[in-house]
Order: C-alpha cells, then sequence, then structure tokens
C-alpha cells in the first residue's frame, strides 16, 4: 500500500514537472470527456422538456390535425367529434405567432386561441387568476392567460393579474397565470379563440386536442376520430390524428437513439485521446531507461516499475477525465445562457465517461508499463 | 561471503568472440576489501554486474551469502539487489529529478519501510557521508564529488553488508578521489565487505587484497597478469 501511494506520488510529480507536455498529452481525453457529457447532457434536457410537455398533457390524449392547406373546418365541425361516445372532450386551438410587447420589453410568443375547455383538456393548471371562459370568446374579448416563462419576460413578476400588453396592435388585459410545467407551455399566451380567429383574420382551424372518455378508450376514440374527419373532409390523406403516448414512445426511441449515437461518437475521441497516452508514455519509457535500470539495481521489481508506469498513465487519463467534467460543466452553463435554458450536467454519462478514462488508462498504459517492467538492470543502465 | 566458480561469459559481435569472463574463480570472505584492477575492456565491469546481480554468466556458479543465485526467480533476484548489494557507480547513477535525500531513501522505498524509518535512515546515512547540510540539493546542484558521497550513502542506507564500487573515482578530480576513497577505507574497517573495480594501481593498492584481470581471466598477481 505505501508503495502504491508512492507511485502516486511519484506520478504526480512527474506530471507536474511537464505540465505542458502532460496537458497536450490529456487533450485527447478532455475533449472526449467533454464531448461526451455536453452532447448527451444536451440531448437529455432538450428530450425531457419535450416529454415533459407532452406527458403533461395526459396519455388519454389525441391530437388531431388537418395537414391539407386547401381544407377549411371551422369550430362547428369540429365540435362534432364531441358526439362520439368514446370522446369526452374536444378542444381546437388555432396558434398565432407573434410578438408581445410591455413597455419597451419584447418577446415572442406564441398565442394560442382556446375554448373554455382547452386548459382542462390539456391538462394546464391556473397559478392564480381566472382561464379564458365562453363569455370571452362570446365577446371577442382582448384578455390573456400566460405562462410562467412570459410572465418573467414582460413583467419581471409572477404578480400579473390585471396587466396589460400589447400583441398584433391589441392591448390585452392578463386575468391568469399559468402555473410552471417546465416545458415548453411555460412560453404559451392563451388567449379566446374567437379572438385569435380575428387576428388571424380567418375562422379557419386546423387543430384540437381530443380526450378520450378514458385511457382505456384511446383506441375507440381514436378510431371514431379518424372517422369523423374522413366524414369532415372526405380525404384520408388531408389529416392526422396522434394518440400522445405513441408520440411519446418514439420521441424516446429517437432520443435514446440519438443520445446512443453521440455517446459513441465522443466515445471514439476517448480512444483517440488513449492512444495520445500510450503514444507519451512509450515515449516517457524511452527517456527514463536509465532511471528503470537504477531503480533495479537497488532494488525494485519488476512489479513495481509497471505499477509506476501504469499508476502514471492513470493519473493522466483520469486529470485529463476530470478537467473535462469540469470544462464541461462551464460549457453547459455558457450554452444554457446563450440558448436560455437551464441545463443540468447528466451524471450517468459523467460517470460512465469517468471510468472510461480509468479504463483507457489501465488499457493504454499496460504496454509501456510492461515494455518498461521488462527491461534488465543491466540493458537499461548501459544505455545513456 | 562471494564465491565465484569458473564463470564463463561470452559475447558475440557479428564474427568476434569477445570472452567477457574466461573461467574466472574469486572467494570474498566478509568484510574483505578487495581490488579487481585490470584495463580498459578487460571484463571487470562484466565481473561487476555478475556479482551485483545485474547480469548472469553463461555458466559457472556463483553463491552469495550461501544462496546459489542462478536459482534465484527475478523477484529473488531484485530482493537480494535491495537487501545485501550497494552499488556505487562510476557515473554516480542518481536520479536527477529527486533531492539528495530522497535518492538515498529510494532503496528503503522498495524494502517497504514506512515513511518516518525511511527518512531517518536517509538522514543517518546522509550524515554518515558528511552531506547533512546539502540534503535537499539536486544532483545537478551538488559536485562530482559530493554526488558520489550521495551515492555510498545510497548503499549505506540500505543496510547492505556488501558494497560494490566500480570505478567510483574514475570521475573525479585527484582531491573528491581521494575523500571518497578515505570514506571506503573506513566502510571497510567498519566491517563491510567491499569490491572495488578500478584501472588505476595506486588505488587498488588501498585495498586488502587485489586481483588482477586481464582478457577475462582473474590473476593473483601482476605478475602472473603480466606473463600473458
Ligand atoms: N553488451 C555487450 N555486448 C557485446 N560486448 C560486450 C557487452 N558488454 C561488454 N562487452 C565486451 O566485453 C568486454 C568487457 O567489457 P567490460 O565492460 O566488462 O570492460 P571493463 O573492464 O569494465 O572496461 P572499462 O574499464 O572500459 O569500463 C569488452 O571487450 C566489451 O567490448
Ligand atoms: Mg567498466
Amino acid at each position: 500500500m505505501t508503495m502504491f501511494f508512492n507511485s502516486l506520488r511519484l506520478a504526480m510529480r512527474s506530471t507536474l514537472a511537464n505540465k505542458m507536455r502532460s496537458f497536450l498529452t490529456m487533450l485527447g481525453i478532455i475533449i472526449g470527456v467533454m464531448s461526451v457529457i455536453i452532447l448527451v447532457s444536451i440531448a437529455q434536457s432538450t428530450t425531457s422538456s419535450i416529454t415533459n410537455a407532452i406527458s403533461s398533457m395526459g396519455s388519454d390524449l389525441l391530437t388531431v390535425s388537418v395537414t391539407d392547406e386547401d381544407i377549411t373546418l371551422d369550430l362547428d365541425d369540429f365540435m362534432t367529434l364531441a358526439d362520439y361516445d368514446g370522446i369526452a372532450g374536444v378542444a381546437p386551438y388555432l396558434t398565432v405567432s407573434s410578438t408581445a410587447r410591455s413597455g419597451s420589453t419584447y418577446t415572442s410568443v406564441s398565442a394560442v386561441g382556446v375554448t373554455g375547455d382547452y386548459m382542462e383538456i390539456a391538462g394546464s393548471d391556473l397559478e392564480s387568476g381566472r382561464g379564458i371562459v365562453a363569455s370571452d370568446l362570446e365577446w371577442r374579448t382582448y384578455t390573456a392567460v400566460i405562462g410562467s416563462g412570459v410572465a418573467g419576460d414582460l413583467f419581471e413578476s409572477y404578480d400579473v393579474i390585471g396587466k396589460t400588453f400589447k400583441m398584433s396592435g391589441h392591448t390585452f388585459t392578463v386575468v391568469g397565470l399559468l402555473s410552471e410545467s417546465g416545458s415548453s407551455n411555460d412560453s404559451q399566451i392563451l388567449i379566446p379563440l374567437t379572438t385569435a380567429q380575428r387576428i388571424a383574420d380567418s375562422t379557419a382551424i386546423t387543430s384540437a386536442y381530443v380526450q378520450a372518455t378514458s385511457t382505456n378508450t384511446v383506441d375507440i376514440a381514436q378510431a371514431q376520430a379518424e372517422y369523423q374527419m374522413l366524414l369532415l373532409t372526405r380525404d384520408e390523406d388531408s389529416y392526422d390524428v396522434y394518440n400522445m403516448s405513441e408520440l411519446l414512445d418514439t420521441l424516446d426511441d429517437v432520443m435514446s437513439t440519438l443520445s446512443l449515437m453521440l455517446g459513441g461518437i465522443a466515445a471514439i475521441s476517448l480512444l483517440v485521446g488513449g492512444i495520445g497516452i500510450m503514444n507519451i508514455m512509450l515515449v516517457s519509457v524511452a527517456e527514463r531507461t536509465r532511471e528503470i535500470g537504477i531503480r533495479k539495481a537497488i532494488g525494485a521489481r519488476r512489479s513495481h516499475i509497471m505499477m509506476q508506469f501504469l499508476i502514471e498513465a492513470c493519473v493522466l487519463s483520469i486529470l485529463g477525465g476530470l478537467i473535462g467534467l469540469g470544462l464541461s460543466a462551464l460549457g453547459l452553463q455558457i450554452f444554457g445562457m446563450i440558448a436560455d435554458m437551464t441545463i443540468a450536467i447528466e451524471w450517468r454519462a459523467a460517470i460512465i465517461a469517468l471510468l472510461f478514462c480509468v479504463v483507457i488508462g489501465v488499457a493504454f498504459g499496460s504496454y509501456p508499463a510492461a515494455k518498461a517492467s521488462k527491461m534488465t538492470p543491466i540493458e537499461a543502465l548501459q544505455r545513456n | 561471503m562471494l564465491i565465484l566458480e569458473h564463470l564463463y561469459k561470452t559475447y558475440y559481435v557479428g564474427d568476434e568472440t569477445v570472452h567477457a569472463l574466461d573461467d574466472a574463480s574469486l572467494h570474498v570472505k566478509p568484510a574483505e576489501f578487495v581490488a579487481i584492477c585490470g584495463p580498459s575492456g578487460s571484463g571487470k565491469t562484466t565481473l561487476m554486474n555478475v556479482i551485483g546481480c545485474l547480469d548472469q554468466p553463461d555458466s559457472g556458479r556463483y553463491i552469495l551469502d550461501g544462496v546459489d543465485v542462478a536459482e534465484c526467480s527475478d523477484n529473488e533476484l531484485s530482493m537480494i539487489r535491495s537487501e545485501k548489494i550497494g552499488f556505487v557507480f562510476q557515473q554516480f547513477n542518481l536520479l536527477d529529478s529527486m533531492s539528495a535525500l530522497e535518492n538515498v531513501e529510494l532503496p528503503l522505498i522498495y524494502q517497504k519501510l514506512s515513511q518516518k524509518e525511511r527518512i531517518e535512515r536517509a538522514k543517518a546515512a546522509l550524515d554518515q557521508v558528511g552531506l547533512s547540510n546539502r540534503m535537499l540539493h539536486r544532483p545537478s546542484q551538488l559536485s562530482g564529488g559530493q554526488q558520489q558521497r550521495v551515492a555510498i550513502a545510497r548503499a549505506l542506507a540500505s543496510n547492505s553488508r556488501v558494497i560494490l564500487a566500480d570505478e567510483p573515482t574514475g570521475n573525479l578530480d585527484s582531491k573528491s578521489g581521494n575523500d571518497v576513497m578515505r570514506m571506503i577505507q573506513r566502510l571497510s574497517s567498519e566491517g563491510y565487505t567491499i569490491v572495488l573495480i578500478t584501472h588505476n594501481e595506486e588505488i587498488a593498492r588501498q585495498a586488502q587484497r587485489t586481483v588482477y584481470v586481464r582478457d577475462g581471466r582473474l590473476f593473483r598477481s601482476l605478475e602472473e597478469a603480466e606473463q600473458l
């Protein structure tokens, strides 16, 4: 055990003695670890933001959308879906992209025109105030329910009820605040559907959420929705009906494949880093031949020499891994600042990357270390 | 202590054969101080490498302290070098990246001593060679004579009873050479077994007994050697 700590101290010292060379040696590992952690973390947090948005809506939900621009359905057409016994509710909606302004603060938002049932069906909760109600639709009022992200951007406060902002040339009054969901819903503004139709200057509606009576009847509801859409459009290629849980599964599949691919690419760069370490260790063994000879002459065993160089390789790779971890934390902070989102380090990826570094240190350090330990003492001493 | 009987070691380079050791026999008693004297290329270093278990002869028997070295494993040879033999080389062979103290400590690391014990022994050894005031100097910050004394301290620290010195004064001016020789004399009087290799008659005379080497063969007197 003292032997181990001595080798460790020695390895630290020779690493520090050649700072520039050690750094360049570790660079491959540093870049490898950084790319593993950063890529996987970004992929993961993007996925979880999307899946949060979808799963907050519930698995009894279908989305129905018209894909053919020539077919215009209106509110009443969509409401016929509600007549089926497998369908509990229908929430048609109309999204208009726009810019909201409060004082001198601008923010781009997606304003969603909704009916009174929308929030319940889509699974959005109120933090304070009220939702959009039937009379808002009847009077086409300029009222709005805003997400917490919008509240922060526009008013820098969650005390927003009664405040006003400008959007598409109209002044909207905030009547409600959505609870924070950690998903893209936080940057939504809900307005009455009829008001959205007026802004869009069209009564055409292209999408709706359809809620099944229960999670068990989603398939029935989906069949019924597809049947009714066929009746309405008379063209089976002009609409889509999605099942949310299906969507979620597909998304999960895509994202885990993506993570795996990114991880694989990054692992290859780690491997290249390992070869760099082997290269430098071989140089180091050649340079220190006389040292090896001296050590053997005064009593070092093969295993001592082996351990010394193996530990040195591990110190290089693990130190490189730790520096890579630190830099990726920094990189994610900066990326988060630029992209305006918080990205947490994916710890599983970090741990796997660091374990990989140990494996690389041992794997690529073994050959140089074995080479050093096999030298006979005179052979090593005679070389200068 | 050291019993060498009929050792042979032959090198073949191209179509030339060099008999570095040719029927070499030598007995060294405990606490004896033997000088091995011969011209360049006569086989002195080869002989020392064999005595120090750094190299094996092609044939012949070598018994060190009752142990037949030919039958030792690599680890056992390391142990013998660690515990029984102290080397002093012509080129000092200190590690440049370490202080004098750490260099002297080095053999003790391989004897698995605790750090406290190591430092204690290393300091005592440096004290013995009169370098307690240079413990933290690197070899490059020491004179040749001082470096050689560090090397002697390293041999002493390991508690080895046999000191093998290969031209220890070869790289030194006459004054530091004399210092080193005085030190070796003193070790001899303290009971260490010493094998000193040199090509210098005058230095060889300081030993209790001199063995002459010519072309790998050992002779008891200069006259015998000259007859060749
Ligand atoms: N590894 C080797 N391969 C081939 N020949 C060798 C080898 N080592 C030594 N020799 C030869 O063996 C002979 C004895 O060499 P050795 O080093 O023992 O001489 P030496 O007496 O120590 O000489 P010096 O006083 O110059 O150090 C020399 O002729 C040398 O050329
Ligand atoms: Mg020699």
